[in-house]
């Protein structure tokens, strides 16, 4: 009987290796290659006591305990700094991972009817899931053993075997955790959409609640996965035990979702889908409303991402004074300049928040293109709606998000660094420096809307100026990038606040280029052919 | 008086040429049937009518206005069904009927509840959640809800039952009786046949047949089901009888109309038992020009 329950197993996880190979080798591929670059730098972020000091100063903040995890007692080796600023986060790339990848083989696939046709051949009742489990352990123990190799290879001053193989078995542990909540939340959710976003719902409270654990009660953290992956202490303490206690709780939570499975009718699920809303609200049916909630979930992800980034940001201002402040050797070299070093650190930061900002506004002008491909923007332009009224509301709704998200970095940098800076940062100014960005963000937003009118399948070459921007801020002193190429950055052009005054005929020149792309944009996009 | 009016449309796309010079004439109350195998130009020459492609060449007036230029007005009148209807999928089939009702202009909440009740749709599911018959339903309901005077409907019953098949055709004839004018491009052709006054072919791009059905059947063959007493002689020497069939005294046959009083008055020379006589179906009609293509393609393959 439970033989028959597994029959096929074994082409149904050749099946699942080849339609996930690629995705497969680019998640470990990056995984590898970002852990092992970042662990190869590290000798040379902290290269003497001063600068693992001021890390430790910097660690010990409420703020980054939330966002890392609990710190070690003592940061004598490289590898206690590395593991606790990149052990949480690679965690939870390994989970989103596993998440993505058992939701796929799992719900995704039985929703788009191909667990039907296989069910349809002589293939066990538990097959399909059998072979989805099978591919994520492979694939969290290739995460673990590549990367504990890796780091062992590297041959990095206090990262020996024992730690380098728990750093990787942490990952793969954790990985699988997700794997298991992941393939039981196929069974009882209806929809793919709904396992997702219960898998990642679980993800998000087990960071949640790790943060509040680790600031008041440890008990608290010790509820979540995540609390029992900053417990190992790797490459100090290198305890075990988390690792044990993961595998042991992916077993359960595998064994409840092959019971499920295994007992329930194909295509449902334990939890009914509630039935949706019969009519449409007065706001959907705008066509900005539409355009809105067509892209609510994202928007809103995006909007607490960004917030949260300014946020701890604005938390390690006040250990950067600190850190200055102790420094005689950088408080004689700033007395030279006009300028306080958290002034040109803010400027830094701005420049680099707003084009983070500009990611998710740039997604909401290029939405209408995604929608024209998929033949959505027929269902407007075959009714009464004009094209400039569609693209209007687009666009519309992508300057209300630049705002909205340069509103939030200000916010959030403001509101947490003004409680750990002693002479408080001003309001106005952080606002003025985070506003001040709008026009240079409202030309990609002219860029994207010129591609969709005028050549809407170069639409996507909009992103490579906006890496173009990014290259320029991150790369153009490093790489001596001459001034002319610079200049081609519109993020370049805009006035620095607070280390430069306000230059209105900048701004001026910036929003008239804005204007003239994105007019150029709305008639290329009347007189056209809609091709979806 | 023409509601609609289309004059030499040609698209062509780079260098392929998607419309050749179509002609199109629509009269008020009257169901145009649109016929052709895929990709023959129909729902391109829609697309144009509805001003989301831009014809190279010639014009399009729906009501007397410009297809292209004033779209956006001629739309309020117009509904529109694909043959393929996307809906955002994250959006309730309910949600999206009132968005397409809305984004026409007029709504009709009774009509709209009495249409989902007819169609027995329920709007309260997600929309990827929808079988093909479902999302067609939703695009169907909306168009019959709202009160337009032309109705363009593409391949409207892809996906639906035999049943909801019914109800369409229903509809479709309660707006005709409301003197509502409807553009019907099917590949069902006994449908064309029910519902539709006049017929439009169309075959690579070009228009290769119009008319009542009435007169596509003059130029076409009847079928002819025969059993005589005696043995039918020098049948051969007769033009215009086609696909014969011959079984000892019975005998099946097409025959071209015009060619049908000399066979028959040959015929009677022999005792007739039987005659059945089956008028051309749209299908004969349509086979006939679709056969004529492949036997010009293969002809023009010999003389390679």
């Amino acid at each position: 009987m439970s033989q028959k329950l597994f029959t096929g197993t074994g082409y149904l996880t050749k099946l699942m290796v080849r339609q996930n190979r690629l995705k497969l080798l680019l998640w470990l591929v990056g995984l590898i290659a970002v852990t092992l670059a970042t662990a190869v730098a590290y000798p040379d972020i902290y290269p003497d006591e001063q600068s693992r000091a001021a890390f430790v100063l910097t660690m010990e903040n409420p703020a980054m305990i939330a966002m890392l995890g609990v710190g070690y007692e003592d940061y004598a080796t490289i590898g206690s700094l590395f593991a606790h600023e990149m052990l949480l986060f690679t965690t939870i790339a390994v989970a989103i991972m596993n998440i993505l990848l058992v939701g796929r083989s799992t719900r995704a696939d039985e929703e788009d009817g191909r667990v039907e046709l296989i069910r349809s051949l002589p293939v066990g009742r538990l097959a399909y899931l059998n072979g989805a489990a099978i591919v994520a352990v492979v694939t969290n123990v290739l995460v673990a053993v590549l990367i504990g190799t890796g780091i062992l290879l590297l041959d990095i001053d206090g990262m020996a075997v024992q730690g380098a193989y728990l750093y990787g078995a942490t990952l793969g542990a954790t990985g699988l955790v997700f794997a298991g909540f992941t393939a039981l939340f196929a069974q009882l959710a209806e929809t793919s959409r709904g396992s997702t976003m219960l898998s990642f719902g679980t993800l998000i409270a087990a960071y949640l609640v790790r943060a509040s654990g680790d600031v008041s009660s440890e008990a608290l953290s010790l509820v979540s996965p995540l609390g029992w992956t900053v417990r190992t202490e790797v490459f100090v303490e290198n305890h075990w035990w988390p690792v044990y206690v993961m595998l042991a709780v992916a077993v359960v939570l595998g064994l409840v979702a092959f019971y499920l499975n295994a007992i329930r009718d194909l295509e449902s699920g334990f939890i009914p889908e509630r039935a949706g809303k019969r009519s449409a609200s007065v706001f959907l049916q705008t066509t900005m409303g539409l355009a809105f909630r067509l892209q609510r979930t994202n928007l809103i992800a995006w909007a607490i991402g960004i917030f949260l980034l300014s946020a701890s940001f604005g938390a390690i201002l006040g250990d950067l004074e600190v850190y200055f402040s102790d420094n005689e050797f950088v408080q004689a070299f700033l007395a030279e300049g006009d300028n306080s070093m958290m002034e040109q650190f803010i400027v830094l930061l701005m420049a680099i928040m707003a084009l983070i900002s500009t990611v998710p506004v740039v997604m909401t002008v290029l939405k209408l293109k995604s929608e024209e491909n998929k033949h959505l923007t027929e269902n407007y332009y075959s009714r009464a709606v004009s094209r400039s009224r569609v693209l209007g509301s687009y666009v519309c709704l992508s300057m209300i998000a630049s705002f909205v998200m340069q509103a939030l970095v200000a916010t959030g940098l403001w509101s947490v660094g003004v409680m750990v800076v002693d002479d408080a940062l001003a309001f106005d100014t952080t606002f003025a420096s985070a506003l001040v960005y709008l026009p240079a963000m409202w030309i990609l937003i002219g860029l994207a809307v010129f591609f969709i009118g005028i050549a809407p399948k170069a639409a996507s070459f909009t992103w490579l100026y906006v890496i173009f921007g990014f290259v320029v801020i991150y790369l153009g002193d490093i790489l001596e990038f001459p001034e002319w190429l610079n200049n081609l950055s519109a993020f370049h052009h805009t006035p620095q606040i607070p280390t430069e005054d306000m230059d209105f005929m900048r701004v001026l020149i910036l929003v008239g280029i804005a204007i003239v792309l994105t007019v150029i944009g709305f008639v290329g996009y009347n007189r056209r052919d809609i091709q979806g | 008086m023409p509601i609609l009016k289309a004059t030499g449309l040609t698209k062509r796309f780079g260098k392929f040429t998607a419309l050749d010079g179509v002609d199109l004439e629509l009269n008020k109350g009257e169901v145009y049937g649109f016929i052709g195998p895929n990709g023959a130009g129909k729902s391109t020459t829609i697309r144009i009518l509805l001003g989301m492609l831009k014809a190279t060449a010639g014009e399009a007036h729906i009501f007397g206005k410009d297809v292209w230029k004033d779209a956006v007005e001629l739309h309020k009148k117009i509904a529109y069904v694909p043959g393929d209807v996307n809906l955002w999928p994250n959006l309730t089939g309910g949600e999206v009927i009132d968005l397409f009702m809305k984004m026409r202009g007029a709504k009709n909440q009774g009509k709209k509840e009495a249409l989902m009740e007819r169609f027995k749709f329920d709007p309260t599911k997600k929309s990827r959640t929808y079988s093909k018959g479902n999302r067609q339903k939703v695009a169907l309901i909306a168009a019959f809800a709202s009160n337009a005077d032309l109705y363009i409907l593409d391949e409207p019953t892809s996906g639906l039952d035999p049943l909801m098949e019914r109800i369409f055709q229903e509809c479709v004839q309660e707006a005709k009786d409301a003197g509502k004018s409807v553009l019907l491009s099917s590949h069902i052709l006994s449908e064309v046949e029910r519902l539709c006054d006049r017929v439009g072919i169309i075959r690579e791009g070009k228009i290769i047949e119009r008319g009542t059905l009435d007169e596509l059947r003059h130029l076409t063959r009847t079928n002819l089901t025969i059993q005589t007493k005696e043995l039918i002689t020098n049948l051969e020497e007769f033009t215009g009888i086609h696909n014969l069939e011959k079984e000892g005294h019975n005998l099946s046959f097409q025959v071209d109309t015009e060619e049908m009083d000399a066979i028959i008055r040959h015929i009677s020379q022999f005792g007739i038992v039987k005659l059945e006589s089956a008028p051309p179906t749209l299908e004969d009609l349509f086979m006939r020009h679709y056969q004529g293509e492949e036997r010009v393609s293969s002809e023009m393959g010999g003389l390679r």
